[in-house]
């Protein structure tokens, strides 16, 4: 038998206020120095403590991966379940206990790959569970496999001559699966991260928020050629609701479809102005489709091959809401069919219920 | 039973006799309404206050080709002044409904024994359809037996002549077909028509219409039955199946798997837990799934996940947030849910999986029953993974059953496993229906308080922890399937408490054993033999015991409800007895635990062919051994 190692809980109580030092735990954080899971973290307990939310309706649900060590590191009540499975888990929870807010932290190849099927029938239920998706198209807890989310050809341990399996789209996937908040967000864009997690905390709904992670020992730069400072406004466009698609460094640029093809376009240039372009509208999922499928060039050679070809045709990555609307949810559906089903028939009465049907009596 | 004779010319008056106990089958197309058929008769011979067993035999197609040989469905009753405990091994009389059904059916039947048959299904592509190169009607194949051949098609259409279908009139009329035949059994065993009747009201009334007679037809077609017996001279014999002796009380038919899911229910009261029931849709257990979403004035959820892995991934996310939870598959299933099952012992959350066992390995035998799921129950997971499992005897056990799987589970916070079979769970007997303020509450208490608690600290009786459930201020904590450290729950690495925690995990299983009734062995004190059984093989155990005590042999019984803890008794028990018989529907998984357990030289009496025994074949075995 060993001595019993420290508390998790700190004894003092909480405060009415929290801080980000309330979602705080004296668990030491194992990530890799430099992930960018500890952007996200960070992002997720000032969100957290700015909800004003009890704490202890709070619950944090994971599977396995990188990732899914997230509950560990949030002084919530957490659940660090197994691969694939946390949607599921976290529909059971909120079911049996609605006034819950639950979160579920997965990864790319926890939430697509081992646990597709969960995933997208959870989201499809419109169970109020806010998942985030740590995509950062590796396996990285296994130490390097490719991902579904990894890029056609990528070179890895597992494919040491080229991923041969075509990646999936998460936010096209979400919306095909009937999510009723999407988003998209990068690690280092912490203020942006913010508004969005606050946006999906404030969502009752299946609420799927695509978060681009840097893994800097096996996918390192993945997104760089995209995020980074310098060339954030020129290949990234904010999705906001009720405005148009504008994006470059000068704000110069724009989104117009050309019958259902979107495709950059010069404000000013050839008479076009802000008119012609795409109006974002968070309620219309057929244009959240047509906007999930905007991808700048999957990596770094791909986008200097762009460049070097036809600069001017590069789409940028949306980022922002892609959908949000306001849907009965599962446990709503659930606790309104029980409450009508005792409405009609009365309250459960086991003696009826067991003295029922054919019956005799021997005296 | 004396059979009735169909022989003899003169017949002036039908003579009545008194019978103990009678075995009927019916059988015919998956389509011929077999199984309501069969019900019907049921719940008559319920009401009337016979003893009975029945097992209902279907295809796993749903409407294999008609006529065809796997497209037979069957259901057998076997009801009876005294005790009963199986629907019985042969059949006193077969009902069959085309040449497939009498093929598939014959070898089950003892030499003169009754077999009524529907003539009108006896043509040239009929008996292409089952295979058969002459008409075994008149090629002498029923020679042997005493053969009641009816035009029932054609004597349920004249019956029905009055009446008329605005669509579809024959196929409409013809349908009755079966309930002309109830009638003749009806007569023939002289049973009153007025709960069938009733049944066929209650079913089909919102469904008639003066377009679609459907009430009318049927209860038309069973009365015309009934008076076409009594008025043909083909039946000589009208008999008699007095009441059994039964304890007083109030009584109903129940089903195992209609047993099970009353018995969450009850437990969701007696605990004052919400029931939640995670299942995906599989042969044979969904009718639990079915019953439970029925009962959402009983504040039931049901959850009806995209798999299996979502069904008990989801119930216990449900236990997590301290609701009563529940996952309900067969065999396949459980072997998709062993991860998760997994989760719930390292994570130690109550959770309940029911397993309604089915022929196997792989898609198996999904409708025939099985009970070789034990050994996967019991290791089917990774690594050390202790689970309690309880096995009810009977379909009426499966309500107490099921309850005291939900008191171990939430009292000592860890999976429990329920295992049925196939045989229990569409088999129906009388069940004497419990008083439910007598059953025992089901104490649960969440934790509430933090002074002095943390997540992993044990109750000293129970090895249990606290159940610390989410929305409880100040209680914070994770957990997780990571190996965790004594006490406090986080992650922990360490060799030394790994070990601890394997220990002390199996250590809380086997402490149930406290908590759970000893075996009792029933049979003469001097008795050298002991067929012991687990599971549905109970009826035929017993009956076959009781059966070679009163032939003299010295054999005694018992049947174990608990396969893991055992009760505390078993090595006491086993050790008195110089022959150990071991009855499974496997090829000797309870005999692999006894022998590896208690060193015992068990012997075992195995039989995989998704039928349950014959009392005979036990009998046959246990005489051999006594010798």
């Amino acid at each position: 038998m060993v001595a019993p190692t420290t508390p998790q809980t700190p004894a003092s109580a909480p405060a009415p206020k929290y801080t980000k030092a309330d979602f705080q735990t004296d668990q030491e954080v194992r990530w890799c120095p430099g992930c960018g899971d500890y952007a996200i973290l960070n992002a997720a307990q000032q969100v957290f403590a700015q909800l004003g939310f009890p704490k202890h309706k709070m619950v944090m649900i994971s599977g396995i991966g990188c990732s899914s060590r997230f509950p560990y590191y949030v002084n919530t009540y957490g659940f660090h379940t197994i691969h694939g499975r946390a949607p599921a888990v976290a529909t059971g929870l909120k079911m049996a206990n609605p006034e819950l807010q639950v979160w579920v932290a997965t990864g790319d190849g926890d939430a697509l790959s081992i646990g597709g099927n969960h995933f997208i029938h959870a989201l499809r239920r419109n169970v109020d569970i806010k998942i985030l998706l740590f995509n950062n198209r590796i396996y990285g807890l296994t130490k390097g496999q490719y991902s579904p989310t990894s890029e056609l050809g990528k070179q890895v341990k597992s494919a040491p001559f080229g991923s041969l399996d075509q990646p999936i789209n998460p936010i096209t996937l979400a919306l095909a699966s009937e999510a009723t908040f999407i988003a998209r967000s990068v690690d280092v864009y912490a203020k942006h991260l913010m508004e969005i997690l606050k946006k999906a905390a404030e969502h009752k709904g299946s609420a799927f928020i695509e978060i681009l992670q840097n893994c800097n020992i096996f996918n390192d730069l993945a997104f760089e050629h995209f995020v980074d400072r310098e060339r954030r406004n020129k290949y990234n466009v904010s999705l906001e609701h009720g405005k148009p698609l504008i994006f470059g460094d000068k704000r110069e640029l724009g989104i117009r479809l050309n019958g259902l093809n979107p495709e950059v376009v010069k404000i000013g240039e050839n008479g076009i102005t802000e008119k012609d372009l795409i109006v974002h509208d968070e309620h219309n999922p057929t244009l959240a489709a047509i906007l999930s499928r905007l991808n700048p060039p999957a990596t770094k050679d791909a986008m200097n091959e762009a460049l070097a070809k036809n600069p001017a045709s590069i789409m940028p990555l949306p980022i922002g809401i892609f959908r949000n609307d306001r849907l009965p949810t599962l446990e709503e559906r659930v606790d309104a069919q029980i409450a009508q089903v005792k409405k009609d028939k009365g309250e459960g009465d086991l003696r009826k219920l067991m003295f029922a049907g054919d019956m005799w009596e021997i005296k | 039973m004396t059979p009735p004779t169909a022989t003899g010319s003169e017949a002036p008056s039908k003579e009545r006799k008194t019978l103990d106990k009678v075995v009927i089958r019916f059988a015919g197309d998956s389509g011929d309404g077999m199984q309501v058929t069969g019900t019907h008769f049921t719940n008559t011979a319920a009401i009337l206050g016979n003893d009975l067993s029945t097992f209902p035999d279907f295809p796993a197609e749903i409407r294999a080709p008609a006529g065809s040989l796997p497209g037979v469905s069957g259901f057998q009753i076997q009801f009876s002044s005294s005790d009963v405990h199986t629907p019985g091994d042969r059949p006193d009389v077969l009902i069959a409904f085309n040449p497939a059904a009498l093929k598939v059916n014959l070898k089950d039947m003892p030499a003169n024994s009754v077999i009524i048959v529907n003539t009108d299904s006896f043509g040239e592509v009929d008996l292409k359809k089952a295979h058969c190169a002459t008409n075994p009607l008149d090629d002498g194949t029923l020679d042997k037996y005493q053969a009641f051949k009816i035009p029932i098609t054609e004597l349920t259409m004249k019956a029905l002549d009055s009446i008329k279908f605005k669509e579809k009139d024959r196929p409409n009329k013809e349908r009755n077909k079966n309930f002309f035949a109830l009638g003749i059994l009806y007569w023939l065993y002289n049973r009153p028509m007025d709960t069938t009747m009733k049944a066929i009201e209650r079913e089909f009334a919102k469904k008639t219409t003066p377009d679609r007679p459907i009430v009318h037809a049927a209860q038309m077609a069973l009365k015309a039955g009934f008076a076409y017996a009594e008025a043909t001279e083909l039946f000589r014999s009208q008999y008699t199946v007095p009441a059994a002796k039964y304890e007083k009380g109030i009584y109903r038919n129940i089903a195992g798997n209609e047993a099970i899911a009353m018995g969450l229910v009850a437990a969701s009261k007696l605990s004052g837990l919400t029931l939640f029931y995670g299942s995906y849709p599989i042969t044979p257990a969904s009718t639990i799934l079915e019953s439970l979403s029925f009962q959402r004035a009983f504040g039931v959820k049901t959850f009806q996940a995209e798999d299996e892995i979502a069904a008990v991934t989801a119930a216990i996310g449900a236990s997590y947030a301290g609701a009563l939870a529940v996952t309900g598959t067969s065999g396949p299933g459980v072997a998709l849910k062993s991860e998760a099952i997994n989760l719930a012992v390292m994570t130690e959350l109550p959770l309940v999986i029911v397993d309604i066992q089915r022929g196997g390995p792989s898609t198996g035998l999904p409708t025939k029953t099985e009970q070789a799921d034990l050994l996967q129950a019991m290791f089917g997971r990774n690594s050390e993974s202790p689970v309690a499992i309880i096995a009810p005897a009977t379909p009426a056990e499966c309500f107490n059953s099921a309850i005291e799987a939900c008191r171990l589970a939430v009292k000592y916070m860890c999976p429990v496993f329920l295992l049925s079979d196939g045989y229990l769970a569409n088999g129906a007997e009388p069940w004497r229906i419990p008083d439910p303020a007598s059953l025992p509450k089901i104490e649960v208490k969440f934790r509430t308080e933090r002074d002095g608690w943390a997540p992993y600290l044990r109750n000293e009786i129970t090895l249990s922890r606290d159940w610390a459930i989410p929305g409880t201020p100040g209680m914070e904590h994770r957990i997780g399937g990571i190996e965790k450290s004594h006490i406090y729950g986080n992650v922990n690495y360490d060799p030394e408490n790994h070990e601890f925690m394997c220990r002390v995990r199996a250590a809380k299983v086997q402490r149930m054993a406290q908590d759970i009734p000893e075996v009792k062995v029933h049979g003469p004190e001097d008795a050298h033999t002991l067929v012991i059984g687990w599971g549905s093989t109970y009826g035929a155990i017993r009956a076959a015991v009781e059966e070679c005590q009163r032939r003299g042999q010295k054999v005694a019984r018992a049947h174990i409800r608990h396969l893991n803890p055992f009760p505390s008794n078993l090595g006491k028990v086993l050790s008195k007895y110089k022959k150990i018989l071991v009855p499974e529907m496997n090829l000797g998984q309870l005999l692999f635990l006894l022998r590896a357990k208690f060193l015992v030289d068990a012997k075992g009496v195995n039989k995989v062919q998704g039928k349950p025994f014959r009392v005979s074949e036990l009998i046959e075995v246990i005489e051999k051994e006594c010798k």
